[in-house]
């Protein structure tokens, strides 16, 4: 098997304020595609284009030292979203109008 | 409801805790096989609150899963022989990660299934152990604070856990990537497959109607044989973009998924047209072949692109940003594709 995939390049919106990390290292546990790594204390993005835009790091970063526009990264869900759809058979649907008690289908 | 998995119930401070068996039937295999099909997937549920894996004490770890029935039967059966608590959380009959992702598995509903469970009053430690892509869930600094007890992100897939828990809950590098191997990317074929077909039957059935409108005085054996070479042809754009294209990914060009997908689409479609070779002889049919090697590169692109969804590494900003050239391309040549094919049919 060749190394990691990588999606398209330069899009990603993951943001580090080097200045908040408190080098905790949460972010290093979660994230499942080894894009951030840990110099001398603080923490770094090593691989921006790697990142799928999860949301893991900054959901468990204690310093809310990153952010990002997290989301599902599933084209039918956006054509869901536009068409103004609350559910898909594929996956997942976006948006706040989704209702917490909607037995969403996911993949 | 009766869960079949469950062999009995081990006593607690707060009562019996049902205990469940550490290795699976062949009722849960066909199961698994079913979900992945399609059929019954969205009920694939089991009922969330406290299991008992072995005979675990106050001292047993407690592992953190999803009520979809797949991602329990997953961890129950990586642990044969040992003992721990499976803590499960109501997703809704939803995986973990995608649970986590819209937030169903998330620090709220963790926080009140240990409350609703009297893990307190179970373990003495207060530890839980959660699969590491629960954390666009939850936050471990808010569970922590919220119900005291410590989150630690266990590996990826439930078969590293034995090592995980050996290793005093440390995961390698490896235990902390998400691949996309093949066999990972050949179980979500099936999906794929039924979805576009669901589809597919509906565009066969008016291609259908629509040859014997137009090649009827032509003869019905003649409009029959078109019909099924649309019907052919559907097929082959689904084989490519809903089978070729997720098998190969990898390996095909480009980053972008409606590009993979467009190689297999023209690479079937020139194989398609070389064997309706004897079409090409009627300028109706030559009309009829170029519809053809705009429409099966298209729906191929299309349905490329709505692999994102299923995939473990595509970001949202990435998928929008290939949406906005990708669909208007895909529509454009369907549409085209289309006015071929009816011009074909009917302007004879």
């Amino acid at each position: 098997m060749m190394g990691q995939l990588i999606y398209l390049k330069d899009v990603v919106t993951l943001e580090l304020d080097r200045e908040a990390c408190m080098g905790c290292g949460m972010c290093l546990l979660v994230c499942p595609h080894a894009v951030l790594s840990l110099t001398n204390g603080k923490i770094e993005i090593a691989d921006r284009d790697a990142c799928m835009e999860c949301g893991a790091c900054a959901r468990n970063c204690p310093a809310e030292a990153l952010s990002v526009r997290s989301g599902v990264g599933c084209a039918a869900a956006v054509i869901n979203s536009k068409l103004g759809r609350k559910k898909s058979s594929c996956c997942c649907t976006i948006g706040p109008e989704e209702k917490p008690n909607d037995p969403a289908p996911c993949c | 409801m009766k869960q079949p998995f469950v062999m009995g119930s081990i006593p607690t401070p707060v009562g019996p805790v049902p205990e469940v068996s550490p290795s699976l039937v062949w009722a849960d295999r066909r199961g698994g096989f079913k979900a992945r099909w399609g059929m019954g997937r969205m009920h694939y549920t089991i009922d969330p609150g406290l299991y008992a894996l072995g005979k675990p004490d106050e001292k047993s770890p407690v592992l953190v899963t999803a009520n979809y029935k797949m991602s329990f039967d997953r961890l129950r059966q990586v642990l044969p022989g040992r003992d721990a608590w499976i803590l499960v959380l109501d997703t809704r009959g939803i995986n973990v990660w995608c649970a986590a992702g819209k937030g169903t598995f998330g620090t709220a509903e963790l926080v009140a299934r240990v409350e609703s469970s009297g893990l307190t009053r179970i373990v003495s430690h207060r530890e839980l152990i959660l699969p590491q892509l629960a954390g666009p869930g939850v936050a471990a600094h808010h569970v922590k604070k919220l119900s005291g007890f410590k989150v630690i992100y266990g590996p990826i897939r439930a078969e590293d856990l034995p090592a995980f828990l050996d290793a005093g809950n440390k995961a390698t590098p490896e235990m902390r990537s998400k691949t996309f191997t093949t066999r990972e990317r050949l179980v979500l074929i099936p999906i794929e497959l039924i979805q576009a077909l669901k589809a597919g039957l509906i565009i066969i059935s008016i291609l259908f109607i629509l040859a014997f409108l137009g090649r009827s005085e032509e003869g019905w054996a003649n409009a029959l044989g078109h019909g099924f070479f649309s019907a052919l042809a559907v097929l082959t754009a689904i084989l490519s973009g809903a089978v070729l294209t997720p098998l190969l990914l990898p390996w095909l060009p480009g980053r972008a998924f409606s590009l993979k997908g467009l190689i297999p689409g023209f690479f079937t479609a020139a194989i398609l047209l070389f064997f309706g070779w004897v079409h090409w002889i009627t300028g109706t049919g030559r009309l009829e072949m170029l519809a053809w090697l705009f429409l099966i590169p298209a729906v191929s692109a299309y349905l490329a692109m709505n692999f994102t969804g299923a995939s473990t590494y595509t970001s949202l900003s990435g998928v929008k940003k290939e949406m906005r050239w990708a669909l208007p391309l895909e529509i454009g040549a369907g549409i085209a594709g289309l006015i071929l094919w009816i011009g074909s049919h009917f302007i004879a």
